[in-house]
């Protein structure tokens, strides 16, 4: 496969380590939420047969997290973000 | 040995000679010959077994989709089993024997299985062989595996090496044929950057083999003019001898590029075969197609093959396959293989034409409405049957048959990404599906368009779309005129009528009979069909007779073809060989060695290593004279509490942390808190996952307001970093805080023992004494004036600092603390003597560390701070993980001391049976204690820190092992840590 | 009908015309007490030991293909019992002790053939793990033996002892592992469930689930509504979308398994070994193909295929450990759907649905569980509580922090 990086164009996916789907984003708070929204957050997972955003890092080049819309069906690629500013774009901050 | 069959014509150099020899029997040939072709020329034409019956056998192709002439090829090292006769290029001197066979390829003991046959119909094994049920592994498996296979492999290494590479393209073009070769000259002259890849030696695919004219000159010429252009095309690149094995995603081809097989052997330098990885942005599929059989009482002897190639032995080789030919075909490309063998001057015996109508050959006997029905020859053909349309029958003598049930369109490629090839009635056979691999289109026979004009059309018309599609505007060209002959096919599957075996996939040896009984028993869906017959699951996947098949499987459940669907094809295209997809990494590079600063040292001073990841260590270094390992190590570990030890502990994870949220970063995924540390100290850290579980440890240094220096573990080193990326750019975006690795920037050393100081106080150019230097002090210093760290920390339970200098000065830096050591009798130490000290003074490492245990497990539940968030912190408070009945990190001791311990027994209470319920946990770590006079182990024991100071059992069931122990505190050795304060 | 070397040899001598279907194509009724959903290993053996060994009647098993279409039909037909925790091993050991009498008990050769298995050893710390791992298995019933690095070479001299980067130690070895042939696995449940009144019904695609007030009514199929008071899932690979229809998220990725198989050649390796250090697991079948495999390619996929890097990864292992494989041939690769689950370890549960129970989540351990994973949940179908050795395998064990984690990886379904 080859994923489009946003800063250093197309690289080839051998390139990158897979974390899952990009829902690992949205860390509960550990001092206000408790062990059930740890639980979905961490454990279940949409799985869906389609569309998937989803976590890469690349590893074996600079570093950065990417957010990447692929198809598991198709494995077709149609959109790569820098994971960075889908978080901060969702609120995310500190 | 009978007289030579070469024919006029062909495209074989006649004045050079070959020797080569099959079943050690010497013959010769000709540059451009196949050895199969080389074979056929010498009037041989037994050249295999067959798998199952172990029927004689020819060739039936003259190409990739051979599933009968398979030899082994080359003696040694270099024997090559299941090589294709048909596609192995003659070199001087080849040497091939044949397999499957014993004694010999003529006398075969085994097929008395063909005798039996009637007992071996598909899948009676599923049905037979339960009683007794031991006799399977004993007696009825071994007897089937010693007569199963085909080849064999020598048990020696391969002595040939592989490369892999890498290239890029605009289009990519699989196959050279007519369609192919249009194709690349269409995107080529266009400028476009274009790969040709074809199997074949020589570029041209069938044009080599027929008599066609394209543009008034042969066929061959054209091609060999549109390579000879192709290859003054400063944009394309030509690759001969290259399979394109698969489609795989985003526009990457793999290819095999078979460098040196048509030489004796790889020239020095040169691999034996290259696989490529193709990154192409639109991809041509102009892989031509395979013809099919018809199936026919003993259809599978040797001389009868397909009508096709048959015609290519005569056009391309000069071979006559036999002095009499007949030919049986349902289709109009059947009767060129007789029109060219009689032009030839080859006796063409007969035309037996399924069809009923249409002209006659002029000149042939040409029997239209008629059938093949038998066929006779045990070891070579030596008559056929036949039964004319009036229902009269013949026996005809006839040495070769050529037979064309009609074209299958090398779909495979357009199915490997799982799309269904569609049914195209006008060929009776398979097309490429629409939803094939993006960005690949299909062309000229492989997309089912089978005459020489469709394929030039079809070559120019592809490309041009894919130029359109890559942002280059191109116009047709005209065309050289070709013949356009129509297919003109009529159903013909196999021969109804007979009692005999009719051959489907001839290799597996799967008949007419097999697939009515698979449809008696219900195995009628096309998956069940190959799965219960075997059908198409031998060495050429189906290419000639899954068709057949399932076109007789839609007969027998009376649904159409289309309705019964089909198989699809996976990778590779044609087999390949284990050792090109590996290609360098095998041996000791079959992963990259990472060599610590010392090792250069250590290497000189006779070091044992020991493999940690990817990093060699030094175990333990003997010393002249020590006979055991644990000489060196009690040696080791001894000097070192005695007065003073080097360990290199650079493969250590080092990661810098800067940034005005350092602290607060470093508060996050630790369990424990960071953002009070001091500037100039440094503290133990325990790294939750997000599930609870201990990730990794180490010690964390604040070197400034805003700067820290993390250590991870040597096996945790990247995953930890790829974590703290994680925590830094997705999760906690927003915080000022900066990461960099820097492993591999310092060479570490451990200085450790009560003369660590004082060995220390030679070498860098600070004050550090206790008071300037405390425990847990961190620092940057100077070594003669270089810029170095100081940690004082301990693993060992000494006292012990780890000093870092830049990793090109780390080769300096152990020499000149063995010399400055000299004073003190200081001793380098290894991995051993390290793992001995840290288990004497209880700390935890790999395998406590297991991914499996908490915090609490390990005894350092309240080092999880509940006042912050952190990584872990919530889930490591799930009821399952508070068990106050779960394990704990206890010591271990025997109770007669020099009662032997293993690491991997378990605790079982004194006189408890040895079962599962009894079961209290294991040992985790064992080493012997040479302070201690003893073993000593850690373990994690069920509720283990309330069963201090009781009595158990450490058994080893696999060794027999059952040890009486003592439950003690996992601090063996000075359990106030008073010596690394000192 | 009942198979025997009589009844072949009978046939044979009379042109084999009193074979008769191996299952019936029954026309769907209009409910059912039982219906499976899912036609592979799992779903047919639940079948089969559902009306077998607990006397239930009115089951049908839906299949969307063929019979044993599903990861029973592509996997590496390797079965054993070789685990660690306390969760997994009894399940697995109950597995191994059903196919040792499994040809006798549906009347088929599955080829069980128990040639052994060995897992090598190449560090001092994988020499521990693996005492305690076979120290585990024996504690639960099953064998255990740990051989030296020249017991290795004894067995396969040919590997690669003298210039390995990562050398063999030695090797833990359970000889009751071996291989089965998975198809034949499929077809003798299939068959026994069907002489047992089981209607097996393939090309029947589930398409939703009609649940009311919490409880399940039955499910909507390509061939229309087909009712039924209990049913159970066993789809293994498509699980997700399958629970999906009862508004379920589960614990489970799903990724693609990749599996490779060698041209035929003369016998070379007797049992099944896997090389740790180089992820990688080979066998040899009756038929003579090299069957071995690798690492998952680790990105969630429904794909059934898998790409280049992880087809050069495995044969790099291959050739590592056994370099005279390097004029050996691939002949085919393909791919399986895995369940991969947060743990590594399998569900076999009751849901939030009354009346719906769900099994999945068996990473590349499914075949081998075929037997035991039937078992159990017929066990749950019919009584409605866990077997006892598959009471670890609850969805809330997550929740409770009762992970079943054999490889350490936590929730990172792609690294079990």
């Amino acid at each position: 496969m080859i994923i489009d990086h946003p800063i250093l164009g197309p690289r080839d996916a051998q390139e990158f380590v897979y974390l899952g789907d990009a829902s690992l984003m949205n860390r509960p708070d550990g001092l206000s939420d408790g062990i059930g929204a740890f639980h979905d957050y961490l454990y279940n997972r949409a799985n869906p047969v389609g569309e998937h955003r989803e976590l890469w890092y690349h590893e074996q080049g600079d570093r950065s997290w990417l957010v990447v819309t692929r198809n598991t069906l198709t494995h077709e690629i149609t959109k790569v973000e820098l994971a960075r500013d889908v978080a901060r774009a969702s609120g995310r901050s500190r | 040995m009978s007289r030579s069959h070469r024919i006029a014509g062909g495209q074989i150099d006649r004045t050079s000679t070959i020797r080569f020899s099959f079943d050690g029997l010497p013959y010769t040939g000709h540059p451009g010959d196949t050895l199969a072709s080389a074979l056929l020329a010498n009037g041989v034409r037994l050249m295999g077994r067959s798998f199952k019956y172990h029927r004689p056998r020819g060739p039936l192709s003259a190409g990739s989709e051979e599933p009968n002439a398979l030899v082994q090829l080359r003696t040694g090292a270099r024997q090559e089993p299941n090589s294709r006769a048909t596609v192995a290029e003659l070199f001087d001197g080849l040497t091939a024997t044949s397999q499957n066979a014993w004694p010999s390829l003529r006398l075969d003991a085994m097929a008395l299985n063909d005798r039996l046959s009637t007992f071996f119909a598909a899948g009676f094994y599923y049905k037979t062989f339960m009683w007794p049920a031991a006799f399977w592994e004993k007696v009825y498996e071994p007897m089937i595996r010693r007569a199963a296979g085909l080849g064999r492999l020598t048990r020696e290494e391969d002595p040939d090496s592989y490369d892999k590479g890498f290239l890029h393209c605009d289009l990519l073009v699989i196959g050279a044929g007519p369609a192919g070769l249009m194709a690349a000259l269409t995107a080529g002259r266009a400028g476009a950057r274009v790969i040709l890849a074809d199997e074949d030696f020589r570029m041209g695919g069938r044009l080599n083999s027929e008599r066609f004219e394209i543009g008034g000159q042969p066929g061959a010429d054209w091609a060999a003019g549109a390579v000879a252009e192709l290859a003054q095309l400063p944009t394309v690149r030509l690759m001969s001898r290259t399979t394109v094995i698969g489609a795989f995603d985003h526009g990457i081809y793999g290819a095999v590029e078979r460098v040196s097989d048509h030489l004796p052997e790889p020239p020095p330098g040169k691999p034996r075969q290259t696989l490529w990885r193709i990154y192409s942005r639109r991809a041509i599929l102009a892989g031509g197609a395979t013809e099919r059989p018809i199936a026919f009482e003993n259809n599978d002897r040797p001389g009868i093959m397909l009508a096709g190639s048959l015609r290519a032995y005569a056009n391309r080789w000069a071979v006559a396959a036999g002095d009499r030919v007949a030919i049986f075909t349902n289709n109009e490309d059947g009767l060129r293989t007789a029109t060219d063998l009689h032009a030839k001057g080859v006796d063409v015996v007969a035309v037996i034409d399924a069809r009923a109508d249409g002209p006659l050959l002029p000149g042939i006997r040409h029997l239209r409405g008629a059938e093949v029905i038998d066929t006779r020859g045990r070891l070579g053909l030596t008559s056929i049957t036949i039964r004319q349309a009036n229902g009269r029958t013949e026996t005809l003598r006839a040495s070769a048959l050529g037979v064309s049930g009609g074209w299958n369109p090398n779909v495979n490629i357009s199915s490997h990404h799982r799309a269904r090839p569609v049914w195209d009635e006008a060929i009776l056979s398979f097309v490429p599906g629409k939803a094939g691999p993006p960005g690949l289109s299909a062309a000229g026979a492989a997309a089912g368009r089978l005459s020489t004009h469709g394929a030039l059309a079809s070559g120019q018309t592809e490309a041009l779309a894919a130029l359109a599609d890559l942002g280059r505007a191109s116009r047709a060209q005209p065309l050289p005129e070709a013949e356009d002959a129509p297919v003109s096919i009529t159903p013909k599957w196999y021969v109804a009528g007979g009692k005999g075996r009719a051959w489907i996939d001839p290799q597996n040896d799967v008949t007419v009979k097999d697939v009515k009984l698979a449809h008696q028993e219900n195995f009628t869906s096309v998956e069940h069909l190959k799965r219960y017959t075997t059908l198409g699951m031998a060495t050429d996947q189906g290419k000639t007779g899954n068709v057949l098949g399932l076109a007789i499987m839609a007969g027998l459940t009376g649904r159409t073809i289309p309705e019964t669907g089909t198989t699809i094809y996976r990778p590779p295209y044609t087999p390949v060989a284990m050792g090109t997809l590996a290609g360098r990494s095998r041996g000791k590079e079959f992963k990259p060695t990472r060599l610590t600063p010392s090792h250069a040292w250590a290497e000189e001073q006779g070091a044992v290593f020991v493999e940690v990841g990817q990093w060699l260590r030094t175990q333990w270094i003997p010393r002249p004279g020590e006979t055991h390992w644990r000489e060196s190590v009690d040696r080791e570990v001894l000097a070192t509490r005695r007065s003073v030890g080097i360990c290199d502990v650079t493969t250590l994870g080092k990661i810098d942390i800067q940034g005005t949220d350092a602290g607060a970063f470093l508060d996050r995924v630790y369990a424990n808190t960071f953002s009070t540390l001091p500037v100039g100290k440094c503290r133990y850290g325990l790294m939750l996952r997000e599930d609870g579980i201990v990730f990794d440890d180490g010690t964390t240094a604040r070197l400034g307001e805003h700067e820290y220096v993390m250590t991870t573990t040597t096996a945790n080193a990247v995953a930890v970093f790829r974590h703290l990326e994680f925590c830094r750019q997705v999760l906690w975006p927003g915080m000022d805080v900066q990461l960099i690795s820097t492993t591999e920037a310092w060479a570490q050393f451990s200085v450790a023992g009560p003369n660590a100081r004082r060995l220390l106080e030679r070498i860098v150019d600070q004050d550090i004494s206790d008071a300037a230097f405390p425990y847990l002090a961190a620092g940057n210093i100077t070594v003669g004036g270089l810029r170095a760290r100081l940690f004082r920390i301990s693993f060992s339970g000494e006292l012990a600092y780890e000093i870092a200098v830049p990793a090109r000065y780390g080769d300096a830096l152990i020499r000149r603390l063995v010399e400055e050591g000299r004073t003190f009798d200081a001793v380098v130490y290894g991995t051993e003597a390290l793992g001995v000290m840290r288990v004497e003074k209880g700390h935890v490492a790999g395998n406590e560390l297991n991914g499996q245990s908490t915090a609490l497990n390990m005894g350092l539940g309240k080092m999880v701070s509940r006042k912050k968030d952190s990584i872990g912190m919530v889930l490591s408070g799930r009821e399952g993980m508070m068990d106050p009945g779960g394990y704990r990190l206890v010591g271990v001791k025997p109770v007669a001391p020099d009662g032997k311990l293993t690491a991997g027994s378990h605790f079982l209470d004194i006189g408890a049976a040895a079962v599962m319920e009894n079961d209290g946990g294991w040992l985790t770590s064992k080493v012997y204690s040479p302070h201690l006079g003893s073993d000593i182990a850690l373990g994690y024991l069920k509720a283990g820190d309330r069963r201090i100071g009781e009595r158990m059992r450490a058994v080893n069931l696999l060794a027999g092992t059952d040890t009486e122990v003592e439950i003690v505190s996992p601090h063996f050795f000075d359990p106030e840590g008073e010596r690394l304060r000192g | 009908m009942r198979y025997s070397a009589f009844r072949v040899i009978a046939e044979a001598l009379t042109g084999h015309r009193g074979w008769t279907p191996v299952w019936r194509d029954p026309e769907p009724q209009a409910d059912y007490d039982y219906i499976i959903i899912g036609g592979g290993g799992h779903g047919l053996a639940t079948a089969y030991y559902l009306a077998k060994e607990f006397g239930q009647k009115r089951i049908a098993v839906l299949e969307k293909g063929y019979l044993g279409g599903g990861n029973v039909g592509r996997n590496t037909t390797i079965i054993r019992s070789n685990y660690l925790l306390d969760g997994n091993e009894p399940f697995y050991e109950f597995s191994l002790k059903l196919w040792e009498g499994l040809e006798q008990d549906f009347n088929y050769n599955a080829m069980v053939s128990q040639r052994g298995i060995i897992n090598l050893i190449h560090t001092d710390a994988q020499r521990d793990a693996f005492t305690r791992r076979g120290n585990a298995m024996i504690l639960n019933g099953a064998d255990a033996e740990l051989l030296d690095r020249e017991q290795v070479r004894a067995m396969y001299p040919w590997l690669n002892f003298d210039n390995a980067r990562f050398p063999i130690k030695g090797a833990l070895m359970q000889r009751r592992g071996g291989t089965v042939r998975h198809d034949a696995v499929a077809w003798g449940y299939a068959r026994g469930a069907d002489m047992r009144g089981v209607d097996l019904i393939q090309n029947c695609e589930v398409t939703g689930m009609r649940i009311e007030r919490g409880r399940i009514l039955g499910v909507e199929t390509t061939r229309g509504f087909i009712g039924a008071r209990t049913v159970g899932v066993a789809v293994a690979g498509s699980s997700s979308k399958v629970m999906a229809q009862a508004g379920l998220r589960l614990p489970i990725e799903s990724h693609v398994l990749q599996a490779f198989v060698s041209e035929g050649l003369k016998p070379f390796i007797d049992g099944v070994m896997t090389f740790g250090a180089g992820h990688f697991y080979v066998s040899q079948s009756d038929k003579g193909g090299l069957v071995f495999g690798g690492d998952i390619d680790g990105y969630n996929s429904y794909a059934q295929r898998g790409n280049l890097p992880v087809i050069e990864d495995v044969a790099e292992g291959g050739m590592a450990l056994m370099p005279a494989i390097g004029r050996a041939r691939l002949l085919r690769t393909w791919g399986g759907i895995m369940d991969m689950s947060m743990d590594g370890s399998p569900i076999i549960d009751r849901t939030p649905v009354e009346g719906l129970y769900f099994n999945g989540g068996w990473c590349y351990g499914g075949f081998k569980a075929t037997p035991a994973s039937g078992w159990c949940f017929a066990h749950l179908l019919a009584r409605d509580e866990p077997h006892p050795t598959a009471r670890a395998y609850r969805f809330d064990r997550f929740l409770k922090g009762l992970m079943i984690d054999e490889k350490g990886q936590g929730a990172t379904p792609n690294l079990h």
